[in-house]
């Protein structure tokens, strides 16, 4: 039986050799079964981070192989890092999606046992903003009007969003009120739900007064009208037809919230495939297709590759730490 | 007649000879995957996508081999649960109650071909439903706040008494152990972990489809493990496959029984986070409450294999109407759904009916067209699938097992979630050792999630107030039905109860 296996391999090796060399002469490395690792169920950010870049470098030819998506769900992405420190540490072919919440899990110490620098942090393919709205209906129109009321009355606004408390979604407001001079943060009535999807009906359906979440949840509902954009945590303004939302920053409160979308890979990958994917992951950014697909589904530019993506994600791992002790979050 | 137009050129989109064979190849996997313990309609989509992405198909191809998937394994679910006992998926949990009996008795053929019949009608009116009543029903949808909700799930374990077991307190226990259950996981509105002894795996709660092929399909093997070599064994379950096409009296008996729970299925599924399975859990309590008037439910009445399988069926067409008109998924499988729209480029939400009319109304063509296949599919298969009662258990179980393992380490791919899982099929055989019904232990842990979220929701937004609780004319109403529910059956008990005891009197010979 071993036989036929290791002459497979052989031919494979060889094939991988021949491709490599033809394909792409600067490389010395050419994934042999590509792999990307969404650590969710089918249909959340993580998956379509996964399945979208497995598409388009398939479709433009920047891998050979179709890239094998598997969806490793649990612990808000825990068991999936779990998985890649403890079994895979050294696969070369292994890319795993990752996004803000993976940062904001590695701060809080959600994922028991393992730290940011566990894994090697690839690069971006782009940011969600972070946003906050009310129904078309709602007297309020601007960021601070909100906060006001927040600052008046912390019982008379709930706020809807689609991820845990301490979460995301969660400490983007939290954020946004302690830039506004709300002292305790932890008055904000922050209402939990199951996806943005659930949290924007709620807002619809007048149980809640606000909704926070990320622009590509919302877009769907601002073009047809049913709720308004107060307020994006951009630096500044979004391109095309998200110009005209307002940033926090420009109404005064100076906060930004990016919910970055990328990839980290195993502890002990070999530098050569760490270029290779590094090297792949920037040059997709780059390509007209891409450009596409972030202006379709909502996503601002973000683009951080390697070295600058290690600390990137360094910066926001520690100063989501800091604002997770500040409101009381972790000790 | 705008939305007939409509609809006529979703038939022009989808009556393509691609697409019909896009359709036929989705529910033929489709049926496959519903029937295989620990695959269900989410996994079964999600494991198509990349065949939809890798054959390059367009947006409306890829849903309709997928909403095919979809219907299919909604459909398949049944198969096993009728013919083994093992529900294939957690929507056709409710079908074990009375479609095990009867293949027990003698008549797995009949109420295969009745449950594929009422599948079809849940289905068919579903879709008309989704048809019509899209932009209105939305509405509904928007009534539901958490308190709301809360009201909801609270009714569904009001009606609970009575199902699976003639010993209320044990159901009442299986299904307090399941809330107990539900509790596991990291808990949304504080982020704090409960129950999970820093087990990472633990984090997101308990897997229902874990808990249910432990707990059904696994203990079925222990079980036969535990009498290998016993009387039981050697004769084998001789069991009469029985006629393959139901009578149409039987069918006609059945009428009123799937035009009510179609209703009631359709509209949990519409409702984001209830569906399927509260819609066949609550067709199948429901129209107990009402025609059970002999204590057969739970012994094979056929009703009672024909109320949650339109009622599931009815819930998946249902669960489309809150994705198509609002971007919001209502089950697992339509989250997954709106995933691969995201993918095509296709943004979901309540602009899509006129986005992208080709799109929605070829799925809707589909989704009838899909249906007929399912149905001419699987009567005549009926026969074929009943030969898996000749199969002798010594045979039958070890390929249980396997399906089972290799079913859920497919999912999630991690060896702990097996180990849970054995640990569910140790729990299944100690609980009916006891005698303890299965089923509710899952409602409770299916149910018991949602059902303290938004408790919890609905308190928070109130500040502590209660009173929020019945605070619309909706919640009071469900409030009314569940409290009618629940005491009508104790009031009338003692009538119900002495009938029910000469059934099983009855029953008690043929079954021990």
């Amino acid at each position: 039986m071993s036989h036929p296996v290791t002459l497979k391999r052989g031919i494979a090796a060889t094939l991988i050799v021949l491709g490599a060399a033809t394909a792409a002469p600067a490389q010395d490395f050419a994934p042999e079964s590509p792999e990307c690792i969404a650590p969710a169920n089918p249909g959340g950010g993580w998956d379509f981070t996964c399945r979208q870049v497995g598409k388009s470098l398939q479709d433009l030819g920047m891998i050979d192989k179709t890239m094998q998506v598997v969806n490793l769900a649990g612990g808000g992405g825990g068991v999936a890092f779990a998985e890649v420190v403890n079994k895979r540490n050294d696969q070369n072919d292994l890319i795993v999606a990752a996004s803000t919440a993976t940062a904001t899990r590695l701060a809080q110490g959600a994922y028991p046992g393992n730290t940011r620098d566990q894994v090697r942090w690839l690069g971006t393919i782009g940011a969600d903003y972070g946003m906050i709205a009310v129904a078309a209906d709602s007297e309020v129109e601007t960021l601070p009007q909100l906060l006001d009321m927040i600052k008046e009355d912390p019982r008379s606004v709930s706020v809807a969003g689609g991820s845990a408390v301490g979460g995301w979604d969660h400490l983007k407001v939290l954020i946004a009120a302690q830039a506004a001079g709300i002292e305790d943060v932890r008055q904000v009535k922050y209402i939990a739900f199951n996806g943005g999807g659930e949290a924007v009906t709620q807002l619809l359906a007048g149980s809640v007064q606000a909704f926070t979440g990320d622009i590509s949840e919302a877009k769907g509902f601002v073009d047809s009208g049913d709720i308004k954009v107060i307020a994006v945590l951009s630096p500044e303004r979004l391109p095309g037809e998200f110009a005209d939302f307002p940033t926090a920053k420009e109404q005064g409160i100076d906060v930004v919230g990016a919910n970055w979308r990328g990839f980290y890979a195993p502890g002990n990958m070999s530098d050569d495939a760490y270029n290779f994917w590094v090297d792949t992951i920037g040059k997709l950014y780059d390509t007209e297709e891409w450009k596409q697909v972030m202006a379709q589904n909502g996503l601002a530019p973000l683009d951080l590759q390697g070295e600058e993506f290690e600390a990137f994600v360094a910066d926001s791992v520690g100063s989501i730490t800091e604002i997770s002790k500040e409101i009381g979050i972790i000790k | 007649m705008d939305v007939l137009a409509s609809l006529g050129d979703g038939f022009v989109v989808a009556l393509t000879w691609q697409n019909l064979l896009l359709a036929l190849l989705g529910c033929l996997l489709g049926t496959i995957m519903g029937a295989l313990p620990g695959l269900g309609p989410s996994n079964g989509v999600a494991i198509l996508i990349p065949l939809a992405f890798t054959l390059g198909l367009g947006a409306t191809p890829a849903l309709i081999l997928l909403t095919s998937v979809y219907y299919g394994a909604m459909y398949g679910g049944r198969i096993s649960s009728i013919l083994l006992n093992i529900p294939g998926d957690e929507p056709a949990l409710m079908t074990c109650l009375d479609g095990y009996p009867m293949a027990q008795a003698g008549r797995a053929g009949e109420a295969l071909a009745l449950s594929g019949i009422a599948s079809f009608v849940g289905a068919f009116f579903a879709t008309w439903g989704l048809v019509f009543l899209a932009p209105q029903l939305v509405k509904v949808a928007l009534l539901f706040g958490p308190a709301e909700y809360f009201a909801l799930f609270t009714l569904a374990f009001a009606t609970l008494g009575g199902i699976a077991s003639t010993n209320q307190a044990k159901a009442a226990f299986a299904a307090a152990l399941g809330l107990g259950l539900a509790t596991v996981g990291v808990d949304g509105q504080t982020g704090v972990p409960r129950f999970t002894f820093g087990e990472v795996h633990l984090y997101d709660g308990i897997d229902f489809l874990v808990a249910i092929v432990g707990l059904f399909a696994l203990s079925e093997v222990l079980i036969f493990l535990e009498h290998r070599g016993t009387d039981a064994d050697v004769t084998g379950r001789k069991i009469e496959v029985g006629r393959i096409v139901p009578s149409w009296s039987l069918v006609r008996s059945c009428i009123p029984t799937m035009g009510r729970t179609t209703v009631l299925g359709f509209i949990a599924g519409v409702l984001p986070g209830a569906g399927a399975s509260l819609g066949s859990f609550i067709s199948y309590s429901m129209e107990k409450r009402l025609v059970d008037r002999e204590g057969t439910f739970g012994k094979g009445d056929p009703r009672g294999v024909a109320a949650p399988e339109a009622g599931n069926n009815a819930a998946a067409g249902g669960a489309l109407v809150p994705m198509l008109a609002l971007g919001v998924p209502g089950s697992g499988t339509t989250a997954v759904l709106l995933a691969v729209l995201l993918a095509l480029n296709i943004t979901p939400g309540p602009l899509l009916f006129q986005n992208n009319p080709d799109v929605v109304w070829g799925l809707i063509a589909a989704l009838f067209i899909g249906n007929f296949m399912l149905l001419a599919m699987n009567i005549p298969m009926v026969g074929l699938f009943t030969r898996v009662l000749l199969v002798p258990p010594r045979l039958l179980m070890p390929v249980v097992a396997m399906v089972s393992f290799v079913g859920i380490y497919g999912i999630s791919g991690s060896s702990f979630d097996l180990q849970v899982m054995v640990g569910f099929g140790v729990l299944g055989w100690v609980l009916r050792k006891l005698d303890v019904p299965l089923v509710p232990v899952i409602l409770g842990t299916l149910l018991g999630n949602e059902m303290e979220a938004n408790l919890r929701r609905a308190l928070t937004i109130s500040d502590g107030d209660w009173s929020v609780l019945v605070g619309s004319p909706l919640a009071i109403t469900l409030w009314v039905i569940a409290v009618v529910g629940f005491v009508l059956p104790i009031l009338f008990g003692k009538v119900l109860k002495r009938r029910m005891r000469m059934s099983r009197d009855e029953e008690g010979a043929l079954t021990d």
